[in-house]
């Protein structure tokens, strides 16, 4: 009985060393060289397989980053700038500071603004609904609200609003990977620099109709009446195809565009209530300043022409 | 003698589905309608490049004057359909659901240019060559009307090192409700003949074949009957079976080829044109007559007259419905088109288009999708697919925008013919899916 328990363990043994000479030999012959960087990389990337940054994954863009000889144009905008510092410290290469981006949504068309013209009873998919058909209201711009942002977003940043319709991005979650960007049919969604103090003023809306139509089609649509662009002193305003657009770079937050817009189109992230009321309190004196020079010109005006109208008066005497 | 009745009739072997029939303007003769206040005559309707518009506003044109000419290799004329002012050229709503650059004309009086023959008298000389009939045909700015409004002058240009044997007319019509062609055939079945003469002629082609489904035996029997005087025009009866009226299964059903993927029927040495080109083609060769009118089908289960009428292009939809007693109550939508493969219009403003070969009223109950329920893998779709493809399987690969992979499948072959979405058991929206995959590989192949 001893013999078989002898023999089985001998048996086995001598094929264990056997097997573990021959995985030895084979991991020694076939090994893969790999650059011990990576590994480093890796752990300092933050493995959310995003693709913001360009390349199909982080370990994609991992690869991409020690082939390089530039960092420059590389940026993980998950990550941010810290990430990318201490990929230049392993790397031992300069990176670029990037300011941190976020998703707007550049449409405020919500139920109650832009009427229903139609029942779309399609298949739930932004993409089908508004390249087949143009969805279930007027504005062949505005958001379809079938949420396939949504469904883009790996970070839970986006819900849709059930009372607007419109979806709807939580700052503090966005990493600005451009999921949703690619994902929107319509091209509502745009990356911005997050902003001094997180404030963004930008135009919500990419209606191109005329100032008739699109008001029609949607009550909070730009209707490229350029009064902002008359208003802003810092040239950020571009009025092109019927469509105000706001230049970040350029814009100083100012806001006297937001007060100004006729049909609410122009939207200020984070910009406090409190400064908007106080540029409305001035924007309202200046209107009556205004007004009430105008009346005071028509009067003179009229004082005058009642003057010329009048004959001069001559003495009998004179003659 | 019995044993010959029950010979069995052609028809395509792949796929297919036996929607029921509807023909409910079968029997109303093709009326003309009064001329419209105004027309809005949009310039895009056909395939290809958009023509370039060359009157302006406030210039007076003339019934058949050419608004906008042709631009590019696939293109085609668009003519004025009435008489009067132009006024506003402006983007409107067509029935895409977009909108598109269109001339709008106020109508004054019922002015034809000179050279446009408008009497009833059958001219079956022609005197022309082949070049000569194509040019005709492209001034005429003639397109197919059967659905895909092909410039008919480009189907028409035979490559040098193609031969045509076969010229097969398509008067099928598997659409459910539509019987647009079938009047045709029955009101002016000597001019189609005529038509065929001169298509034959341009093509080189030696024979053709009238194909008819075997639900319209009046239009058989009639065409049957001319068809004794001309030896190289055959009638060919067909079963019924949805959708014959394509391309590619008109042409197996018939001929027995396979059209290659990605291929023409022009490859397997045949050309298919629609009954309603036929006679298109024959008002631009004898009669000088451009395509400003065609027959449109209004019709719809609760119509309180369907019909069919003869239609100035750019007349709005809402006077056509007007014309066949109104909007029904129970109105659900509103379809530019067959059921099977129309599109739901928006407004009732959207004008009639060289393309448009019916509207369709269906009731409100029968509008609705139902609840869309789990793929259950049961096969059926892949069953009635005329192209032979795997519809469930494209609509996978569209989800996961796996562009590449749905080229591999031949996604682009699809005709969306809505075969699939028809019998899917779960109300899957099988076509949508597929229609937005092509879009995917469309765009992948423009990077």
């Amino acid at each position: 009985m001893s013999d078989v328990v002898i023999y089985t363990l001998l048996v086995l043994v001598t094929l264990g060393i056997i097997a573990a000479v021959i995985l030895f030999w084979v991991s020694r012959r076939f090994s893969v060289e790999e650059d011990p960087r990576r590994e480093q990389l890796m752990d300092a990337l933050p493995n959310t397989n995003c693709g913001g940054c360009g390349f199909p994954g982080c370990g994609g863009f991992a690869n991409a980053l020690l082939q390089a000889d530039d960092l420059k144009p590389y940026h993980c905008p998950v990550g941010g700038n810290e990430v990318m510092k201490e990929v230049s410290k392993i790397l031992g290469k300069e990176v670029e500071e990037k300011d941190p981006f976020v998703a707007i949504v550049r449409c405020t068309g919500s139920f109650e603004s832009r009427k229903q013209t139609n029942v779309y009873d399609g298949a739930a998919n932004c993409t089908i609904a508004s390249e087949l058909y143009s969805g279930d209201h007027g504005c062949a711009y505005g958001c379809v609200g079938l949420g396939e942002c949504v469904d883009a977003c790996d970070f839970d940043a986006m819900y849709m609003d059930k009372q607007t319709g419109l979806p709807v991005i939580i700052e503090d979650k966005c990493t600005a990977c451009n999921a949703c960007v690619t994902a929107c049919p319509k091209d509502i969604i745009e990356l911005w620099p997050v902003g001094r103090k997180h404030q963004r003023i930008y135009v919500a809306c990419k209606n191109e109709e005329k100032s008739g139509v699109a008001r029609q089609e949607c009550a909070v649509a730009c209707t490229g009446c350029a009064k902002c662009f008359d208003e802003c002193t810092y040239d950020a305003i571009v009025v092109e195809n019927n469509l105000a657009t706001i230049d970040f770079e350029k814009c100083t937050l100012c806001a006297k565009c937001v007060i100004v817009c006729d049909s609410r189109s122009i939207e200020a992230d984070n910009v406090p209530e409190k400064s908007l009321t106080k540029l409305m309190d001035i924007r309202a004196k200046k209107l009556e300043r205004e007004k009430a020079k105008r009346l005071e010109e028509k009067n003179s005006n009229n004082e005058q022409i009642k003057s010329v109208s009048e004959p001069p008066k001559i003495s009998r005497d004179a003659i | 003698m019995l044993f010959e009745l029950q010979k069995r009739l052609k028809t395509f072997h792949k796929g297919g589905i036996h929607p029921p029939d509807n023909k409910l303007s079968a029997t109303a003769r093709i009326e003309e309608i009064p001329l419209p206040r105004s027309v809005t005559i949009p310039i895009y309707q056909h395939i290809g490049t958009p023509p370039r518009v060359i009157v302006e506003r406030g210039d007076t044109v003339r019934v058949g004057q050419v608004l906008a000419i042709h631009e590019g290799l696939v293109s085609a004329n668009i003519h004025s359909s009435v008489s009067g002012k132009v006024g506003k050229i402006d983007r409107v709503l067509d029935s895409s659901g977009y909108k598109h650059i269109a001339i709008n004309i106020r109508v004054k009086e019922d002015d034809w240019l000179e050279e446009i023959d408008r009497s009833e008298d059958l001219i079956d000389d022609i005197p022309y060559s082949s070049k000569e009939i194509i040019q005709k045909v492209m001034e005429a700015g003639v397109v197919g009307q059967g659905g895909a409004a092909f410039p008919s002058h480009v189907k028409l240009s035979i490559p040098e090192n193609r031969t045509v044997d076969t010229l097969i007319i398509n008067g099928v019509e598997c659409e459910p409700y539509l019987t647009a062609d079938h009047r045709i055939m029955l009101e002016r079945p000597y001019e189609i003949f005529v038509g065929t003469q001169i298509l034959m002629k341009a093509t080189g082609a030696t024979k053709a074949i009238i194909a008819i489904e075997n639900n319209k035996q009046d239009a058989i029997q009639l065409l049957s009957s001319i068809a004794d005087d001309y030896p190289n025009i055959d009638i060919e009866a067909l079963q019924v079976q949805y959708p014959q009226g394509g391309e590619r299964q008109l042409i197996e059903a018939l001929l027995d080829r396979e059209v290659p993927s990605g291929g023409l029927p022009i490859d397997v040495g045949t050309i298919v044109h629609n009954v309603g080109t036929t006679y298109s083609v024959y008002q631009a060769v004898q009669k000088n007559q451009p395509l400003i009118q065609r027959v449109v089908t209004v019709t719809g289960p609760s119509v309180s007259k369907p019909s069919n009428f003869m239609v100035r292009i750019g007349t709005s939809v809402a006077d056509l419905i007007a014309a066949a007693g109104g909007v029904p109550e129970d109105t659900g939508k509103i379809i530019n088109g067959g059921p099977m493969m129309g599109k739901a219009i928006q407004d009732l403003k959207v004008p009639i288009t060289k393309a448009t070969s019916g509207i369709l009223l269906i009731p409100e109950k029968e509008t609705w999708r139902s609840e869309e329920y789990n793929c259950v893998r049961c096969g059926k779709c892949i069953e009635v697919c005329p192209m032979g493809l795997e519809p469930m399987q494209l609509v996978l690969l569209a989800k996961g925008k796996a562009a590449d992979k749905a080229e591999a499948e031949h996604i682009l072959d699809c005709m969306e013919c809505g075969s699939c979405s028809f019998v899917c058991p779960s109300n899957r929206p099988i076509l949508d899916y597929i229609r937005y995959g092509k879009g995917q590989v469309k765009k992948e192949q423009i990077k």
